[in-house]
């Protein structure tokens, strides 16, 4: 009996090591390790631990993240868990401990490792924590952890696996567009459908000159990195130009700094193209501010003192669209809008003669120049979209047909 | 030269931003960053550009005595009252107790909130022309309006209310114009957007649109 003792106490021994290695390494789910470890009284009713517990490394990342996953504690719906803490230790360092590194509400069942360091392989538990009011009404933490994950560790990915679809239509899209340009070099005759607002620039032009008054041309409230801006500057070296051609007077009040300095050049050129280097001057494009409402107002009073016959409102804007327009309105000016701000466009629609609706103003710059290659890129533009909506009616049909999955083909995760 | 370095740096910045959308690995996943911050950098030392502009040309138009002067004056002393006040306070100017703070909190915030609150009464002006009803798409537009108002300031209390419990055929109304309709609408103008900010993108990083850069082709 008391070798047979032996013997198993030996084998135990020997085994130990083995076993727990194998609870370290291949256990990815380990319910039954549950363990509860912490000073509260010895009565004190301890939450389930939670179960199947997970740990992978984040996809899609730069590294340096790992998340971790869990199923509930049994206990969770019955209100016995306030929260569950994330434990983590270096899988690959004896010394090492667990430490608390984040935690998640009762219910929640993920939660992300942000401070991992790629390359170093940790392990995790999850601790489902209940409090226990004493008699001095201290509230105590009441803990059960669960097992721990396989070691894991987090690494850099060289692809976004989730945008593939962005890459796909990016590609065919961009392809379209280059291939109409390239057509368009080859002297391809394209249509391109006609965009009363931008008919109209030569009418609006034509009035301030008659009137003898100034044209005022606003290239939105955002800053040069904005392509909205780009495409507004990019109209008026086509306006500048006409003004020159018609010795009207022009008058460019910009917010930003590098905008004055963009549109200037822009400007200074359309002069020079047009032969009257002689009527440019710098103040043409001038500063007044960069805050949103201080803008609006100086417009909006030059507007009233200055009475110009066109207004041009091409770029990005925001709530001051309406109180630019509306001025604008009050005095009896012709006014082409332009922004690619959803939000902004019924309001440009209400108050200007014209508007050219998100993609119209992109256009604008091809449109107005005649510019074969440019042309050919909206040609390009305009087959992408009715990819798009064969691909939408597609979808609409599959869905209507109680097939689900199509959608979720393009489904882009958003950050 | 003047124009292929530009042209050569939209390019490669162009492109470096592309890449960094579909590969999150270093060194990659650092440039949008990398590009803000020295965009940031150039912006802050060009402000100084407009504000001098500003400064020199208001400047002028009260010595010449020009139309309307008075203006000028008045942003002369705005100006050098917030420059002042704001050096005087040194590096903490932003702190509480600074004259720049007063000037802020007291004057500049009143009147951006003034300006801000204009926008109601230019609303009611532009909704007023919006939707008259002169022919049938302004009469759509005039009815659609009108019931997405009255469900979205839950008239159906008011007016079913006493009678039947939990009926709301005018909120249904509106969520129906602004769920099916109106967002259809909406991502249709998106999408236009999108391709539209795509296709200038291509143009500009390709050197095809080259306007920005001053001058045509």
């Amino acid at each position: 009996m008391l070798l047979r003792t032996l013997l198993a106490i030996c084998i135990a021994v020997v085994l130990s090591p083995l076993i727990l290695c194998a609870t370290v390494v291949d256990e990815d789910l380990a319910d039954s390790a549950a363990v509860a470890v912490s000073a509260v009284p010895e009565d004190a009713v301890r939450p389930a631990p939670p179960v199947n517990i997970t740990a992978k490394d984040t996809p899609n990342d730069n590294g340096g993240s790992i998340h971790v996953g869990w199923e509930l504690s049994p206990d969770d719906a019955k209100g016995m868990v306030v929260r569950y803490d994330v434990e983590r230790k270096r899988s690959d360092a004896s010394d090492s401990e667990f430490e608390v590194i984040g935690s998640a509400p009762a219910g929640g069942t993920s939660a992300r490792d942000n401070y991992a360091v790629s390359g170093v392989s940790y392990v995790y538990r999850i601790a489902a924590v209940n409090e226990l009011a004493t008699a001095s009404s201290e509230l105590i933490p009441v803990t059960a952890f669960s097992g721990y994950t396989r070691a894991v560790s987090s690494s850099a990915q060289w692809f976004n696996t989730s945008r593939t679809v962005v890459l796909v239509f990016a590609l065919v899209i961009s392809f379209l567009i280059l291939y109409y340009i390239n057509q368009a070099k080859a002297g391809k005759e394209l249509f391109i459908r006609k965009i009363a607002g931008l008919e109209a620039v030569d009418e609006a032009v034509g009035r301030a000159t008659e009137m003898g008054k100034k044209i005022f041309y606003v290239p939105g409230t955002q800053d040069i990195e904005n392509i909205q801006t780009i495409a507004g500057v990019t109209i008026l070296g086509r306006v500048a130009k006409l003004a020159a051609e018609y010795e009207t007077r022009l008058d460019v009040p910009v917010s930003r700094s590098l905008v004055m300095v963009i549109a200037r050049e822009i400007v200074k050129e359309a002069y020079v193209n047009a032969g009257r280097p002689d009527a440019f001057h710098e103040d043409i494009v001038h500063y007044l501010t960069d805050d949103q409402f201080g803008y609006a107002a100086a417009i909006d009073g030059m507007v009233v003192r200055e009475k110009p016959a066109t207004i041009f409102y091409m770029g990005a804007f925001y709530a001051e669209s309406l109180i630019l327009a509306e001025t604008g309105n009050s005095i009896g000016a012709i006014q082409i809008a332009g922004t690619a701000m959803p939000a902004q466009l019924p309001f440009f629609v209400a108050a200007c003669d014209y508007t050219l609706i998100g993609e119209e103003l992109y256009a604008a710059s091809a449109y107005l120049s005649k510019e074969p290659k440019l042309l050919g890129s909206l040609k390009g533009q305009d087959l992408g979209k009715g990819l798009i909506l064969l691909v939408i009616l597609i979808g609409v049909i599959i869905q209507t047909l109680g097939v689900y999955d199509f959608a979720s083909l393009f489904s882009v995760p958003v950050d | 030269m003047k124009r292929e370095i530009p042209l050569v740096i939209t390019g490669v910045v162009g492109m470096a931003f592309v890449i960094q959308y579909f590969i999150p690995h270093s060194p990659f996943d650092k440039f949008e960053q990398l590009f803000s911050d020295w965009f940031f950098i150039i912006a802050a030392c060009a402000i100084w550009l407009g504000a001098l502009n500003l400064l020199k040309l208001s400047i002028i138009k009260i010595q010449r005595k020009k139309k309307d002067w008075p203006y000028a004056l008045i942003i002369v002393v705005s100006w050098l009252t917030m420059a002042i006040a704001g050096f005087a306070g040194g590096p903490e100017f932003q702190t509480p107790d600074t004259e720049f703070t007063w000037l802020y909190n007291f004057i500049y915030t009143p009147l951006s909130a003034t300006m801000f609150a204009l926008l109601a009464f230019f609303v009611a002006s532009a909704s007023y022309r919006a939707f008259r009803a002169r022919n049938l798409q302004a009469t759509l537009l005039l009815v659609a309006g009108f019931l997405v108002m009255m469900g979205r300031v839950l008239f159906d209390d008011i007016l079913f209310g006493p009678f039947v419990q939990d009926f709301t055929p005018l909120s249904d109304i509106a969520s129906f114009i602004m769920n099916y309709p109106n967002l259809a609408g909406q991502r249709a103008i998106m999408i236009g957007i999108a391709l539209g900010t795509v296709s200038t993108a291509l143009r500009i990083m390709l050197g095809i649109e080259r306007s920005y850069l001053g001058g045509s082709e």
